[in-house]
């Protein structure tokens, strides 16, 4: 994979460069410490911009280059992990930015809003500025607030996946959720796995789990992935993408786990905990092959259908969110809409980690310049705009070839729960549909109460909208997380706090910088 | 739908007023199409807490609708399936005040409400406690109103739709209302063909006004923001609806700022809801931390457990109000056929029961229970729907009180 | 070969944690939810309707499936906290506000 977009790291120094308020630099808040955020930041800080970078883990690195914790010692992290000199680039120019004063890391702080204050310093580029509102991990009860002149929004992805009976059960994880526990916290949870969904996803969770000595019963995939590689024949870029896969596939035929193409499961067995799966192939039009079920034990299924960006600290900034991709919407420069919010990474489209990378790259080359008070020159990261392009191009060929099964709700029984939270089924749904009068998401919500459970309808609302036959919307969330009313009925009490400190954790004071 | 339906009645709107007009109309042997360009619900109805309230309106025209409403209420709860299909819950309703100059005020409320006909106790500092264990410690009293209730709105609607039989069009947007050359009313223009009646009832709620203009006619129906906090899952800690005895005009009030008093109360489903705000921005729908910030506080001031209970959600809607704050309701004199039933401004959903019933009198030609004089449609002259008149109160020159005496706190329905 | 040895892991020494009063192993950096997964333990929380058993779902802290009551904190999420010596980890049920 080309690691080229990432740009120049490591040129600290920069940073304490006059900028036009009064000798002070300008701030900018980077929301998620993920590939993009991490791009953005030391772009940025690399140009004489003080960075706030803010995230929700103990460790910077994402979802993609989410790290063991350090207290677990691991002497060889990488065997968890692809790309691994992208991220050493990524984790030692930060450092070394953090050392330099010119970033300062806010770990565990989970953002719940980020305010756009119509009151501020005159001169600034965008008037009244920022507050990004935290909640300090992991008891997210003690409130931090960050004052920034310019936000990047990096927030990010999280996993859909579609329902069928039985995934409810304990041993029924998301693909990401298997990755996630076991890069993070070096644990799995059973012995033998089945990977099942859609989607380029599955092919490094197989090949990890197997690699850390589960047993990987199938690797189950709805789409028939030979049809990318006729489908992005003509694309550039595709060569270290598709030896990418071949790679996986190597691997997976190494380790001789059965890879069952345009197939599915259909459902999931056990009382208290997973005990089996059945799978099903699917034929042209996307149905289940009478006949073709199998039931294959396993105690644990990683299942995923795709991505969905973190769009909600966007939408309530007032952001346009392109409500077909449900991703916010960004011009050449990773500009949203609002003046002083750029965005950057899976929350613009899903893309990639490497994709990411380009966008945070010109997001935070751009907020640079403009928090200057300068016009960027695009030329100057025309390597990382190539890049961006040739990858979005990749990525749009990639969600037609990946798409779930078209009928996977004919599998859904009127007893399955299709809202994990407030365990409503899908006959709820259809009741509400069919009967009640709903015709969008929002009013089946209203009727059923799917989606309003603590998860807020992150989980079920692709299933919902395809349940109801209605187009999903984007959901509009003010709180990205839940916020104690405590701290709720005092956000932003706090007066305009001094110049930056540069100080490196948020601890030493409620308001950062 | 390019054919012509053919009805008695037509009514614009699917929200709670529709629904209940759609019932009771059909109850009364008429043939009743709902149209709606959204979903059920889709409107003010989807966006508030769902209160049936008496406590906070004073002796006149509103409370009179306010208890013909709750006893039309109590026996559609009283259905079978009905009442647990949308959640009613009598909980009654209770007025706190933080002093004893506060209570005074509440008491003396109180007393002109009995008179005319509501029920309130007066609740002295100890009892309090044992009426809401969790409420803070040292407010004076209040008074508690057992006829208070709340239903599920969404489902109130939906069910009751679905309970009068009526001919529901969701997405289909009235385009125009048709008139006869005499001028009376024969219909509406869809985008998806004519429905021809002989009766048409606004309850287009905030958006009554658009409807009307339709018609040829004014009504001013403006729009007022309202946000409602969420939290999370609880057990039943907060048992009635409770809320500050700050006897303001809010409601009444024509300043176009933002007003805040807490208004909090559990649902069955779990999560505790938290009101109310109200300010004139238009149909601006973007979040508001300084309005969400004014609640969370005002509910914590009045219940000091809820500091570290995590809100989950904020939503928006949008009241329909008119210049003297009550609903229009009835006949237009000026289109024969048209009727309107909106401008109940964030109390719709309790008083939509009423509301249906004598539009369906209305309609079927008998003398309806309540006098429709002060909800008179045509009540405003032009000149009151200017922008620049819009803040003068119609009520103050007309001679009627209007409802400057009405607490603030009740406004939304749940979500 | 487990994860730990892919990934070269050398922790420093276990602690013990109770699950509903029984005594685990834990290890430092590890979250509550991968202690219990590494213990066996794959639910710790049971809905408010069906009274259903739920564990790890998403891993990452978006779907609040692992709820869990930490130290008579109710409504932690299993996958984010990190688990410390001593930590006495109970079974969430209903809201987990009902104790």
């Amino acid at each position: 994979m080309s690691t080229e977009p990432v740009g120049p790291y490591g040129q600290a120094g920069a940073y304490g460069q006059a900028g036009p308020r009064g000798g002070t630099p300008p701030r900018l808040a980077v929301v998620g410490a993920g590939p993009a955020g991490l791009a953005a930041a030391l772009a940025a800080t690399a140009r004489g911009v003080h960075v706030t970078l803010v995230d929700s883990a103990q460790a910077p690195g994402g979802q993609f280059y989410r790290q063991p914790a350090a207290a677990l010692g691991a002497r060889r992290p990488q065997a968890l992990h692809h790309q691994w000199r992208t991220w050493r680039r990524l984790r030692d120019g930060l450092a070394r930015h953090i050392a330099a004063g010119g970033v300062t890391l806010l770990p565990q702080h989970h953002v719940w809003c980020v305010e756009r204050r119509s009151e501020g310093p005159a001169g600034r580029p965008h008037a009244g500025g920022f507050t990004v509102h935290a909640l300090l991990g992991p008891g997210q009860e003690e409130p931090v607030e960050v004052r920034a002149d310019g936000v990047v929004l990096a927030t990010g992805g999280y996993e859909k996946v579609l329902p069928f009976p039985g995934w409810t059960l304990p041993g029924v994880i998301t693909a990401g959720g298997a990755q996630a526990m076991l890069k993070g916290g070096l644990v799995v949870s059973g012995r033998t796995a089945v990977v099942a969904g859609t989607g380029p996803l599955l092919l490094p969770v197989a090949t990890g789990l197997a690699a850390a000595g589960v047993r990987v019963a199938a690797l189950v995939e709805s789409a028939a992935p030979r049809a990318l590689a006729r489908r992005v024949g003509t694309l550039a870029g595709r060569a270290d993408k598709l030896a990418e896969g071949a790679g996986y596939a190597l691997e997976l035929l190494r380790r001789r786990v059965r890879t069952l193409v345009r197939h599915t499961v259909v459902e999931a067995h056990g009382t208290d905990r997973l005990e089996a799966v059945t799978v099903a192939a699917l034929d042209t039009a996307g149905r289940v092959r009478p006949g073709s079920e199998r039931r294959i034990p396993c105690d644990t299924l990683a299942v995923g259908h795709g991505m969905v960006p973190h769009t909600d600290l966007a939408e309530s900034l007032g952001c346009r969110v392109d409500a077909h991709g449900m991703s916010v919407a960004v011009d050449d420069e990773q500009r949203t809409d609002v003046p002083g919010v750029w965005a950057a990474g899976e929350v613009t489209g899903i893309g990639g980690a490497a994709l990411s990378l380009a966008e945070g790259h010109v997001a935070g080359r751009s907020a640079a310049a403009r928090l200057r008070g300068r016009e960027p020159d695009p030329r100057e990261w025309e390597a990382a705009a190539a890049s961006r392009t040739r990858l979005r191009e990749f990525f749009a060929a990639l969600d037609t070839v990946y798409v779930p099964p078209a009928h996977w709700a004919e599998q859904l029984t009127d007893d399955t729960v299709v809202c994990r939270c407030e365990e409503v089924t899908a006959g709820a749904v259809r009741e509400a549909v069919g009967e009640l009068g709903a015709g969008d998401v929002r009013t089946v919500k209203l009727l059923t109460r799917a989606g309003m459970g603590w998860c807020q309808g992150r989980m079920c609302g692709p299933a919902v909208a395809g349940l109801a036959g209605c187009a999903e919307t984007t959901a509009r969330r003010p709180f990205a997380c839940p916020v104690p009313l405590g701290v709720l009925a005092r956000a932003g009490e706090r007066g305009e706090p001094g110049p930056p400190t540069g100080e490196t954790q948020g601890r030493g004071g409620p308001t950062v910088e | 739908m390019t054919e012509r339906l053919t009805c008695d009645v037509v009514v614009v709107g699917a929200g709670m007023v529709g629904a209940a007009c759609a019932l009771y109309a059909a109850r009364a042997g008429l043939g009743v199409t709902v149209v709606d360009r959204g979903p059920v619900a889709g409107g003010t109805t989807g966006a508030g807490e769902g209160n049936l309230l008496v406590s906070d309106k004073e002796p006149g025209p509103e409370l009179r609708l306010a208890l013909l409403s709750n006893r039309l209420w109590t026996d559609l709860a009283a259905e079978p399936g009905l009442g647990t299909a949308f959640e009613y819950d009598p909980k009654g309703g209770l007025v706190v005040a933080s002093a004893p100059e506060g209570l005074a005020a509440l008491e003396a409320f109180a007393a002109g409400q009995r008179t005319a006909g509501v029920a309130a106790e007066t609740v002295t500092a100890g009892q309090l406690r044992e009426l809401e264990p969790e409420s803070a410690p040292g407010l004076a009293g209040g008074v508690y109103y057992p006829q208070d209730a709340q239903v599920m709105p969404t489902l109130a609607a939906a069910h009751l739709v679905r309970a009068s039989r009526a001919r529901l069009l969701t997405g289909c947007t009235v385009t125009g209302v048709l008139r006869s050359r005499d001028g009376a009313v024969r219909g509406v223009r869809t985008d998806r063909g004519e429905i021809h009646a002989p009766a048409v009832v606004n309850a287009a709620g905030t958006w009554g006004g658009e409807v009307a203009a339709l018609a040829g006619v004014h009504l001013p129906v403006l729009p007022r923001r309202g946000f409602v906090l969420v939290t999370e899952p609880l057990p039943p800690l907060v048992r009635h609806k409770v809320y500050a005895a700050d006897y303001v005009a809010d409601v009444a009030s024509d300043s176009a700022a933002l007003q805040t008093s807490p208004v909090v109360e559990g649902t069955a489903a779990g999560p505790v809801l938290i009101g109310a705000s109200r300010e004139r921005v238009g149909f601006d729908r973007s979040f508001s931390l300084p309005v969400v910030r004014a609640l969370a506080a005002g509910a914590t001031r009045l219940f000091p457990f809820l500091e570290r209970v995590r809100a989950m959600r904020t939503y928006v809607g949008f009241r329909p109000y008119m210049p003297d704050h009550l609903p229009a309701i009835g006949p237009d004199p000026r289109v024969p056929g048209l009727l309107h039933a909106c401008g109940h401004e964030g109390a719709g959903i309790g008083l939509a029961t009423g509301t249906g019933q004598l539009i369906a009198q209305v309609l079927g030609g008998r003398t309806p229970d309540l006098d429709l004089t002060p909800f008179r449609p045509d009540r405003f002259a032009p000149r009151d729907e200017e922008p620049g008149l819009r803040g003068r109160r119609f009520a103050a020159r007309d001679g009627n009180p209007g409802r400057r005496g009405r607490f603030v706190a009740h406004e939304e329905e749940a979500e | 070969m487990n994860p730990s040895e892919l990934a070269g892991a050398e922790p420093g020494a276990a602690f013990t944690v109770t699950l509903d009063g029984r005594e685990l192993d834990a290890l430092p950096g590890q979250t509550v939810a991968a202690a219990l997964w590494a213990a066996g333990v794959t639910s710790w929380r049971t809905t408010r309707g069906g009274g259903r058993p739920r564990g790890v779902f998403c891993g990452i802290g978006v779907c609040f499936d692992c709820l869990v009551t930490v130290n008579d904190r109710p409504n932690q999420r299993a996958c984010l906290v990190p688990v410390r010596p001593g930590d006495a980890i109970r079974t969430q049920e209903g809201t987990g506000h009902e104790h």
